[in-house]
């Protein structure tokens, strides 16, 4: 059994709210830095920095996940992850499909690049991927279970797109068995929130800057994967 | 035509935002909605925006859709980072205990409907 350090929740600057500074390269040597050796990359509603990131890592004692940052119907934030880029490709194309056509100001909500694996710009996502999308938090489960991922939704506890204020408690026909909390601790968090002591509750940076990645969750697993996770 | 004035003279709502001349900002219709995907599709230009959200993206969102003022009800608080956003950005945040339901309504009784009186 292997006891790493990881961060399951990492922007780049894909996501219109994350720092500029959230480059493939600095990403990964921030994470060696701080001794973190999982890290997931979850963009909101888009997949395309992920190439990016595992390629930057590709050589180094780094395994970088990919995934998604989803925001479903409901205005909840959902990280979906995978082993691999092919099932999340499948994930991004439902995503795509059931993103609404409104296109992004830069001014207002900041930018959306697109990076090669040594940070050099190659694209502009021109829609707004900070919106939710049409799937209800269900049918986005229900996709991600089906393509072998791993549903976690985010920030459960925030105000800001988390479940719980969002819908005021965890519907059960879910089935949820993660959550991720946001700057509380597990037992702060289940003597807010009694019934999440019945959930795997893990911590999150949710970075959107390098500082903020620090590898927050400790896990013991076998081999790194989606499934041992 | 309403301005932001008329309404403050009517309704009871605390100012959070830095005073500016309210007699001329214009009202033309209200919307009320808590998820901003809705607002994004649904508020007209120059429309008052009543919600329970409180986070710095309601200022993100009003601005793009050029919503000069927001109703914040059941006095939800927004943080210093907001309201300085919202000040920046010229968007008026007010704040009520009332809830969204009889604002919208008070706002409905004194002539600002859904709709663009001027088309």
């Amino acid at each position: 059994m292997k006891s790493l350090k990881a961060e399951l929740h990492i922007h780049t600057v894909l996501s219109p709210c994350a720092t500029l500074e959230m480059l493939p390269p600095f990403i990964v040597e921030r994470a060696l830095q701080t001794n973190t050796h999982l890290i997931a990359i979850t963009d909101h509603n888009s997949s395309a920095n992920v190439p990016a990131v595992i390629q930057a890592a590709a050589g180094t004692e780094l395994t970088v996940l990919p995934g998604i940052e989803l925001t479903t119907a409901e205005e909840i934030h959902c990280v979906c992850l995978f082993d691999t880029y092919a099932q999340l490709f499948e994930l991004q194309s439902i995503v795509d499909s059931n993103l609404p056509d409104i296109l992004n100001n830069p001014d207002y909500f900041g930018l959306q690049l697109i990076v090669d694996s040594e940070g050099n710009y190659v694209d502009t996502d021109p829609r707004l991927l900070s919106n939710a999308t049409h799937l209800t938090i269900g049918e986005a489960q229900q996709h991600v279970l089906r393509l072998g991922g791993l549903f976690i939704p985010a920030h459960v506890n925030r105000e800001e797109n988390g479940l719980l204020p969002r819908l005021g408690g965890v519907p059960p026909e879910l089935n949820l068995s993660i959550m991720e909390i946001f700057n509380i601790s597990k037992s702060e968090a289940i003597r807010q929130y009694p019934f999440l002591k019945d959930f795997h509750l893990i911590p999150s940076s949710d970075a959107h800057d390098l500082e903020a990645i620090k590898g927050i969750v400790h896990i013991e697993m076998d081999d790194i994967s989606v499934s041992a996770l | 035509m309403f301005t932001l004035q008329t309404i403050l003279d009517k309704i009871p709502l605390k100012v959070l935002t830095e005073p500016v001349n309210y007699s001329e900002i214009e009202i033309s219709s209200g919307y009320a909605s808590d998820l901003l995907s809705c607002v994004m599709t649904g508020a007209k230009a120059d429309g008052i925006w009543v919600t329970l959200i409180a986070n710095i993206n309601i200022v993100a969102v009003a601005s793009l859709l050029e919503l000069p003022a927001i109703i914040i009800t059941e006095n939800a608080q927004p943080d210093a980072a907001t309201i300085a956003r919202a000040n920046q950005e010229g968007i008026v945040l007010l704040s009520t205990e009332a809830g969204s339901y009889q604002v919208v309504g008070k706002l409905w009784q004194l002539g600002i409907t859904d709709t663009d009186p001027s088309g």
